[in-house]
């Protein structure tokens, strides 16, 4: 079955978002969604770190298998991501400080990033071509921004609002990602 | 004796209770949301976890002294991530089913938070024995924490606990609890749940000390 | 973290190398040795899990072998060597008591609701028909996209017609899924009322699968017949 790459991008990013529909990099989208200036710039971060780590495993994926060492996959990627990750990190330092700023501090903290190495092992195991896997990539990244935008702005108008005391917290977003996961099973069929 | 043994104890509690992963510290909930269909996928990614967990705390504490500073974090990685392998094989070996149904999320217990956390903040600062303990306690804390996620899902869900239908057939499944939105709702009740039963607590211990 | 107040000596970089190579080695061992040690396992999980799917599609079948259908229209049997060459396509032989060859079956996968839909259908040679299906792998909605299994009427639609034109290059007529009730030929798939996209995507996925495996397989059928 061949899919296109408007396909995978809309499956990706709505049908089977990364975060609502995979419960992929959970951690993030519970943590740090509680301010919508702080989303777009994580967001963002983590949509390049997916294009790196998505690039690299292509790259690995073909290498290992041409040495037959699949069994060393997993080992491969999560190194290569993290030291790819730290090598981005110190270039955009040196020459891009303002963009470094803005998404520095966000960099070592998507490295265990679970939807991260998720791009990766996924696109590894649908068998997508180069293309296949960049398009994957950013349409995962952009699911991933969409979720915490929305979760942040939910959260922003919760703050007003007059919540029990003992469902603050992790309980009350958790409950907000449900409803949230429940009216995006409304795109399910778009990717078809 | 007795009082090292209590100490011992404390450490397994510690995980199992007081810091439950799900529960307490909310870590690793990826996994605990994405797997937790049924029962059986629960307990055996619950497992899986706790094997990698025992078994890479169990080493990083025998290097404990070796490993440089410097590059104590990609050790560990490299140590989780060889135990996550040897886990994924293995569930091959036992069953092709299990495996299929937990998918991905088998080699994703390498970026599983507890694991990393319990490395760094414990098994490398103790020796073997209380670091295993205490990666044990964790491991009981995080596979409760899936199984309690796991049951009520599929017996809401499915009208079924361990595949074993236990309404009549006339039982309407609620079918939205095995489906991905089910998850964030049962976790989010679960910890409602959790932070009620606390504040009792604390409320009856404010008394008490009145 | 707070930076120490009493900075930690540094390790000397060979002392580091040494431990880091020390450690590799380690994890590499153990890695290796969980690969040998469950290989043969796997392998034969593998094998049963084909033999039991296998079976269910093609019920008369009591042996099974692997073969690749090759672009240029040779049929090898999957040995020792795994690699595939590519456009090759997969396929199961099923053969009776007496290596009879009783029915072919074949892996298909499309877009369903909620993500792919993989099945694994057969095909009968003497009735140039699809026999019967069954799910490999799916994430359809509990209670709805499953029904492709259990619909009385959607199973009703097997066997389903599946053809091959005059010159051997295509199916007759494109399998195609009707909406429910409209089913006018014997290649149309009736579609479950509620489940239309589940059952539009079986459809697609044995016309996709059988458009570029039957004209590969049907001039060869004697060589599946004569099982080596």
């Amino acid at each position: 079955m061949h899919e296109s790459a408007a396909q995978i991008f809309i499956n990706a990013f709505l049908a089977n978002n990364f975060v609502l529909a995979m419960f992929l990099g959970l951690c993030p989208f519970i943590g740090v969604s509680g301010r919508l200036d702080t989303a777009l710039p994580m967001g963002a971060a983590t949509t390049f770190v997916m294009l790196i780590a998505s690039v690299c495993a292509y790259g690995l994926n073909g290498a290992l298998a041409a040495l037959g060492l699949e069994s060393l996959r997993l080992i491969a990627y999560i190194v290569v991501i993290a030291s790819s990750v730290q090598l981005v990190e110190m270039v955009l330092k040196k020459y891009s400080p303002g963009l470094f700023r803005a998404l520095g501090i966000y960099l070592p903290l998507i490295t265990t990033n679970c939807a991260v190495l998720g791009v990766a092992l996924f696109q590894t195991a649908r068998e997508y071509d180069f293309v296949q896997s960049l398009v994957f990539a950013i349409g995962a990244g952009a699911g991933f921004t969409l979720a915490l935008l929305l979760m942040a702005s939910v959260r922003e108008r919760l703050q007003l609002s007059d919540v029990p005391s003992v469902a603050q917290g992790t309980a009350l977003s958790l409950m907000l990602a449900g409803i949230l996961s429940l009216s995006f099973m409304g795109f399910a069929g778009l990717g078809g | 004796m007795t009082a090292t043994r209590t100490d011992r104890w404390d450490e397994f509690m510690e995980g199992l209770w007081r810091q439950n992963p799900i529960f307490v510290m909310t870590l690793g909930l990826c996994p605990a949301l994405a797997v937790t269909v049924s029962a059986v996928n629960a307990l055996s990614m619950g497992l899986a976890t706790t094997f990698v967990l025992t078994a890479s705390c169990f080493l990083v504490s025998l290097l404990r002294k070796r490993i440089p500073k410097e590059v104590r974090i990609a050790t560990y990685i490299v140590i989780i991530a060889t135990f996550v392998t040897v886990v994924d094989y293995l569930i091959q070996a036992v069953s092709l089913a299990l495996y299929d149904a937990l998918g991905a999320f088998i080699q994703l217990i390498v970026v599983n938070c507890v694991i990393l956390g319990r490395a760094e903040a414990h098994a490398s600062k103790h020796p073997p024995l209380p670091a295993v303990l205490s990666a044990l306690g964790m491991g009981a804390g995080f596979t409760l924490g899936l199984f309690a996620l796991g049951a009520v899902r599929e017996i809401l869900g499915a009208g079924k606990l361990f595949g074993i239908s236990l309404f009549g057939e006339h039982f309407q499944p609620w079918v939205v609890m095995v489906l991905p939105p089910g998850g964030f709702f049962v976790l989010g009740l679960w910890l409602l749940l959790f932070s009620a039963w606390t504040r009792r607590q604390r409320r009856k211990e404010a008394i008490q000390h009145a | 973290m707070k930076p120490a107040i009493d900075p930690l000596p540094t390790t000397p970089t060979a002392a580091m190398l040494r431990t880091l190579a020390v450690v590799a080695a380690l994890c590499g061992t153990i890695i290796t040795a969980a690969h040998q040690g469950t290989q043969a396992a796997i392998e034969g999980n593998k094998r049963l899990a084909i033999e039991r799917a296998v079976f269910k599609v093609i019920p008369a079948a009591v042996s099974v072998a692997e073969y690749l259908a090759l672009p240029e229209g040779r049929l090898v049997k999957v040995g020792a060597d795994k690699t595939a060459p590519a456009g090759a396509i997969k396929f199961y032989a099923g053969f009776d008591a007496s290596g009879r060859l009783v029915g072919v079956a074949a892996e298909g996968a499309a877009k369903g609701y909620a993500d792919t839909v993989r099945i694994l259908f057969a095909w009968e040679a003497s009735s140039q028909a699809v026999t019967g299906f069954g799910v490999v792998s799916s994430r359809e909605t509990p209670g709805i996209g499953d029904k492709i299994l259990v619909d009385k009427d959607f199973l009703a639609n097997f066997p389903l017609e599946a053809k091959l034109s005059a010159d051997m290059k295509t199916l007759a007529n494109a399998i195609r899924t009707v909406k429910h009730g409209t089913k006018a030929y014997p290649w149309e798939i009736d579609a479950i009322a509620g489940a239309t996209i589940t059952s539009r995507a079986v459809g697609r996925a044995i016309d996709e699968t059988a458009q570029a495996l039957l004209p590969r397989i049907a001039p060869h059928l004697a060589q599946l017949e004569d099982r080596p």
